[in-house]
C-alpha cells in the first residue's frame, strides 16, 4: 500500500515513495531527512510539528503525507536563505525566546505564519494565534516579545 | 497506523462509486483531524480511505436566497474569516472561532465536523440553534437533513453507509433577532467545551416580547441537543430573572452529560443552566439591539 507522491518542500520538487499510513511529519523527518519539525503530543494539540501546507499552517503529526500530494510544504529548515536566518528566528535569537529548543521550530514556523497574514500583530492577536503552540519550559513571555520584535524588524 | 487503501477522486460521483465498492470497510477523510487522531490511536482501522479534497466546487461558501450555503470541505477556519459570514451570520464566524486552535481550523472541514458527530464540536449547536439543514450525497441521490436530527448518538449519525456530507445551509434570521454562542472552558482556550450553548431569540414588534427562540447544548449528552422545553417556555414571555430560572430548570431535565475530566456530570447541569441563562440573555440583548435599529 505505497504510492508514490510528488511535493515541493522548501522550494524544492521531491518525489517519494510512502506507505498509505505515514504521517506528513514522518515522511518529512524520515524520508527527506528534515528533523527540524519534531513530534510531541502526536495528536494535534503542542504545535512541536507545526508546518506550512500551502502557506497555510498545519499539524503534520495528524496530516497523512499521501494528502500532500502535489502541494507545497514549508518547514524551519526553509525560512532561512542566503545564510541570512528569517527575522522571526532572528529575534528568537536576540529576544530569548527558546529554553529547552523542542517547541522552537512549531513556534517559528507559527510566528512566520502569523507575520504573514498579520504582518503587525496587536498582542492579544499574537496571544491568540500561538495559542495551539505550547512550551513546557512555559517560556511564552518571551515569545511573545520575540514575534513582536520581529514584526517590528520587519516593517523597519 | 493500520495499513490502508487510498483513493483521491477527483469528482463526487467517482467518490461514491468507491464508497459504494467497498462498502464499510472504507471511510471518507476530508480535513483528517478527527479520523487521523483517531487511526493513530487505534480506534478505527479503515482498510480504504476514500479523499474527498481532490474534488472541486465543495469548498465554497455562498448566498442563496436569503441561505448561506457553505460546502463541506470549506475549513473552519475559511468559515470563521468569510466577510460573507461575517456580515450575515456573526454568530456562526464567532462559534468556528472558538474551535481548538487556528492551526487545527486550518485543517478541519465543515462536513468532517458534521460526519464525525462527535457532541463535544462546537459547530453543530450554533448550526442547530439557527435551524440549518446539512446536505448529503449518496449513490441514491441527494438529500437534506435538519442538523438537529442528523445526529443519532455518540460518533454516530445519519449517514448511511456510502453516503457523504456535501454542506449545510443557513438560513437567515428574521428580522428583530439575536444569537450568542456561549462555551464554558476551565481548562485551556483550545479544549472542547465543559458546556456550551447556542441560542436565537426572534422578538415581536414590540421589541420585547419572544416571538420564537432555538436553545442547544453541546458536550452535555451523546448527541448535541436542542431544548424544546425550555424553548416553549419563553414564547410571549420577555426576558427576567424568573424566565430565565425556569428555562434553567428545563434545560437541568434536558441534558445527560457524562462524568469526565471537564467536570462531574452533576456539575454539568447546573453549569448548562447557567450557561444557557447567559446565551440567552446575549441573544435577547442582540435581537432588542436589531429591532431598534430597523425601521
Amino acid at each position: 500500500m505505497n504510492r508514490k507522491i510528488r511535493l515541493t518542500v522548501n522550494g524544492r520538487a521531491r518525489a517519494v515513495e510512502v506507505p498509505t499510513s505515514r504521517t506528513l511529519l514522518d515522511c518529512l523527518r524520515n524520508d527527506l531527512g528534515l528533523t527540524g519539525s519534531k513530534e510531541g503530543c502526536g495528536v494535534g494539540v503542542c504545535g512541536a510539528c507545526t508546518v506550512l501546507l500551502d502557506g497555510k499552517m498545519i499539524s503534520s503529526c495528524i496530516a497523512l503525507a499521501v494528502s500532500a500530494d502535489g502541494h507545497e510544504v514549508t518547514t524551519v529548515e526553509g525560512l532561512a536563505g542566503d545564510e541570512r536566518l528569517h527575522p522571526v528566528q532572528q529575534a528568537f535569537i536576540d529576544a530569548g525566546g527558546f529554553q529547552c529548543g523542542i517547541c522552537t521550530p512549531g513556534q517559528v514556523v507559527a510566528a512566520k505564519a502569523l507575520l504573514d497574514a498579520i504582518p503587525s500583530p496587536t498582542d492579544a492577536e499574537i496571544r491568540e494565534w500561538m495559542l495551539g503552540n505550547l512550551c513546557r519550559c512555559t517560556g511564552y513571555y518571551k515569545i511573545i516579545e520575540s514575534i513582536r520584535a520581529a514584526a517590528q524588524r520587519s516593517r523597519a | 497506523m493500520n495499513a490502508f487503501e487510498y483513493a483521491a477522486p477527483r469528482t463526487l460521483d467517482e467518490a461514491l462509486a468507491v464508497l459504494g465498492e467497498h462498502g464499510d470497510e472504507a471511510r471518507v477523510i476530508a480535513g483528517g483531524t478527527a479520523l487521523v487522531t483517531m487511526m493513530r490511536q487505534r480506534l478505527l482501522s479503515p482498510g480504504y480511505l476514500v479523499s474527498l479534497r481532490e474534488i472541486s466546487g465543495l469548498d465554497r461558501i455562498e448566498a442563496a436566497n436569503g441561505d448561506v450555503g457553505i460546502g463541506a470541505l470549506v475549513t473552519h477556519r475559511e468559515v470563521e474569516t468569510s466577510p460573507l459570514v461575517q456580515e450575515r451570520i456573526p454568530v456562526l464566524a464567532d462559534t468556528f472561532r472558538r474551535v481548538a486552535s487556528v492551526r487545527i481550523r486550518n485543517m478541519a472541514t465543515v462536513g468532517g465536523a458534521l460526519a464525525h458527530a462527535d457532541p463535544n464540536q462546537d459547530p453543530p449547536v450554533t448550526l442547530i440553534a439557527l435551524g440549518a439543514r446539512v446536505e448529503i450525497r449518496g449513490a441514491g441521490g441527494r438529500r437534506e437533513l435538519p442538523v438537529e436530527e442528523f445526529f443519532h448518538d455518540y460518533y454516530e449519525s445519519a449517514l448511511e453507509p456510502g453516503e457523504v456530507v456535501t454542506g449545510v445551509v443557513v438560513p437567515r434570521l428574521p428580522a428583530a433577532s439575536g444569537a450568542a454562542y456561549v462555551k464554558f472552558l476551565p481548562r485551556t482556550a483550545d479544549d472542547y467545551a465543559t458546556v456550551a450553548v447556542a441560542a436565537t431569540v426572534s422578538l415581536e414588534p414590540d421589541g420585547e416580547r419572544c416571538r420564537a427562540a432555538r436553545i442547544a447544548l453541546g458536550s452535555v449528552g451523546v448527541t448535541p441537543i436542542r431544548a424544546l422545553a425550555a424553548e416553549g417556555l419563553l414564547v410571549g414571555q420577555q426576558l427576567g430573572a424568573e424566565l430565565l430560572l425556569a428555562a434553567g430548570e428545563a434545560i437541568t431535565g434536558a441534558v445527560d452529560p457524562l462524568n469526565d475530566h471537564r467536570g462531574s456530570a452533576a456539575y454539568k447541569k447546573e453549569m448548562a443552566a447557567v450557561m444557557v441563562g447567559r446565551a440567552l440573555t446575549q441573544a435577547w440583548d442582540a435581537a432588542r439591539a436589531s429591532s431598534r435599529t430597523r425601521p
